[in-house]
């Protein structure tokens, strides 16, 4: 008698504790409940987008009904589709997004080719000058540069964006050139000799050899600008203006204006509600491509050398 | 034309096999392998030199010339530059939203950074245990990186006098809830964390995935050696993951001080675009003081972490020795 319960005991124990505590009942139930909660705190602001924008005037005026809305309404999305002009404004975030991003690609790996392959004075001083472009706040050269882009013409169009991107200083710029930097460093340097010795010289090893390899890289590089211009809005408002609007600045122009003339609390709460729609309409494209290509993303920072050691 | 550009610049060969680049009929120099490397690599990243002189090195000596200056554009084109000695800098003593928003900055700061280091590493730890479902739990944490840009956050967390999403719901329903069944000093600390904890997951997307790529790193045979040694699973992570993460940990402050410096919703920011709009000069001399704040953060924390790896390594170069 005494024995049974010892032994059941013990299986009680085994279960809860496991062998050496990581793998027993309570560290998993600890694991997972921290994870949930965790991740409910990522997921539940756009369940309360979604639901607060498919919330008709009754369900918003009504105090019964503060999560769920009563019955799908979707009014709030015709609306906000038509206030930020959609089609045509997505169109418009869609070039200052792509361009970007494509030369953006391309001018970091030509870059950080030319610093993980070539020995050059200075070599240390440039790499530490890369991160320190990262480093610096925009606020600091934003006015100049907004001078500068003035004088050239390059205001309120797609050029004040494009500009710097092709000159290696657009957003995050610094870190791209840190990814193919570490990449290119792994490729064995032998390979480039065998070729050299075959008679290939420097740009045919560059686009034959070097491309062809970092291609998971690229595809990095570009998801990650693609995603950081998407999201940009401070120098977009600044250099893009009204001449260049994005769904971004559109949407950010639409809150401020219904706030403005805001008159009763049920207009507010509409407001509100369509707002939500706004963000979701502009969320929307990035979550598609995050969910089609989310291993990408993910496998990307591990292989891609972006921890930068 | 062909005798006319090597007047500037033409190859010389001698007997010895020797090559030399001379310029102008005057200057000689012999091509070496490691100069001819050198020449091709400055081509390379030499895209990157132009912008770096032309889009951040000239705007940046620009606008610490403008901090000293009165600015004013006259007519759309062309700057008119007025020195007015430091008068823009004593303006800032009497900007007070600039000054509230600098300290409450400075004190966000303070609070989230070690908090956002240590919250995102026990995710890590957490996301890197046999679980099921991990590509889930990990797309689901990768989403603030997707989603998160402006006017987003803004409706999230709120801006200026607007309160946000979060802040609205979460905010109030929760400690509500949880004054129901806490006593009351241990609820108000806990309210009191809880909003700045959501803000400070919400930013922590990027270091989770830093730490994570961190710990797939450590060769799994060290903690299996130290097991069989008899150690816990608290000592194997004070022992070995700990010292292993000491560059992520790095990387990542550096990280959140940047992304904390620059998000859109940061009421430093949202002050200087106002001070923009009236006045050029003013603007420059705020974002001065701003951004050497932030690069005094930057150069502590990098200070801290590195001296710690300096020292180190100066005592196991000291055992060696002897």
């Amino acid at each position: 008698m005494k024995k049974d319960y010892k032994a059941s005991m013990n299986k009680v124990r085994r279960f809860l504790v496991g062998m050496h505590f990581t793998d027993g009942f309570i560290f998993k139930f600890i694991i997972y409940f921290l994870l949930i909660i965790v991740g409910f705190v990522y997921v539940y602001p756009l369940l309360v987008m979604g639901s607060f924008s498919l919330m008709s005037l009754e369900d918003l005026v009504n105090p019964m009904v503060s999560q769920i809305p009563t019955e799908l309404y979707f009014q709030n999305y015709a609306d906000a589709w038509r206030a930020l002009d959609y089609i045509k404004v997505f169109f418009q975030s869609l070039v200052v997004t792509l361009l970007p991003a494509i030369i953006q690609t391309f001018v970091a790996s030509l870059i950080g080719y030319g610093f993980a392959r070539f020995e050059f004075p200075l070599k240390k001083m440039w790499m530490l000058l890369v991160l320190l472009t990262y480093l610096i706040p925009p606020q600091v050269f934003i006015i100049p540069r907004f001078i500068l882009y003035n004088d050239l013409g390059l205001l309120n169009n797609v050029g004040a964006i494009l500009l710097p991107t092709i000159f290696g200083q657009g957003l995050n710029s610094a870190i791209f050139i840190l990814i193919f930097y570490q990449f290119y460093k792994m490729i064995p340097k032998a390979l480039d000799e065998a070729a050299q010795i075959d008679g290939a010289n420097r740009s045919f090893i560059y686009f034959k050899i070097a491309i062809p390899l970092s291609i998971p890289s690229f595809i990095t590089t570009f998801l990650f600008s693609f995603v950081w211009q998407w999201n940009e809005t401070y120098q977009a408002f600044i250099f893009l203006g009204d001449g260049w609007q994005t769904l971004q600045t559109r949407l950010a122009i639409f809150v401020s204006a219904s706030q403005g003339n805001q008159v009763t609390v049920i207009e507010a709460a509409q407001n509100e509600a369509q707002a939500m729609a706004g963000n979701l309409l502009i969320l929307l494209p990035m979550l598609i491509v995050y969910f089609i290509l989310q291993r990408w993303f993910i496998e990307g920072v591990d292989k891609s050398g972006l921890t930068g050691e | 034309m062909k005798k006319f550009l090597s007047f500037f610049a033409k190859i010389d060969k001698s007997e010895q096999g020797k090559q030399y680049l001379v310029l102008f009929n005057f200057i000689k120099i012999r091509i070496t392998h490691s100069r001819r490397e050198a020449f091709i690599g400055y081509i390379f990243i030499g895209i990157w030199i132009i912008g770096f002189l032309w889009l951040t090195v000239y705007p940046l000596f620009m606008s610490l010339i403008y901090s000293f200056a009165n600015v004013t554009i006259p007519g759309g084109q062309g700057v008119r530059i007025e020195f007015n000695g430091f008068q823009n800098y004593i303006d800032i003593l009497n900007d007070f939203q600039f000054l509230s928003a600098l300290q409450s900055f400075v004190i966000q700061l303070l609070l989230y950074l070690p908090l956002a280091i240590i919250i995102s590493m026990m995710i890590a730890i957490l996301l890197n245990q046999k679980i099921k479902m991990r590509g889930f739990f990990r797309s689901i944490f990768f989403l603030p990186v997707i989603i998160a840009s402006g006017p987003i956050m803004a409706t999230l967390f709120g801006s200026g006098e607007r309160a946000g999403l979060l802040n609205q719901t979460l905010n109030e329903e929760v400690p509500m809830l949880l004054q129901s069944f806490l006593p009351e000093f241990l609820s108000e600390f806990v309210t009191g964390m809880y909003a700045h904890l959501i803000v400070i997951l919400w930013f922590s997307g990027v270091q989770i995935i830093l730490f994570l790529a961190g710990l797939q790193k450590i060769n799994k045979e060290i903690y299996e050696a130290a097991s069989i040694d008899g150690a816990s699973p608290w000592e194997s992570f004070w022992k070995i993951t700990l010292p292993s993460l000491k560059p992520i940990i790095l990387v990542s402050a550096i990280y959140t001080i940047v992304m904390l410096s620059t998000f859109p919703n940061n009421r430093v920011l949202f002050r200087i675009n106002v001070v923009r709009q009236s006045s050029f000069g003013d603007a420059s001399a705020l974002s001065w003081v701003y951004s050497l704040v932030v690069a005094l953060f930057l150069g502590i924390v990098s200070f801290i972490l590195l001296y710690e790896r300096k020292a180190k390594e100066k005592k196991v170069n000291m055992e060696v020795k002897r």
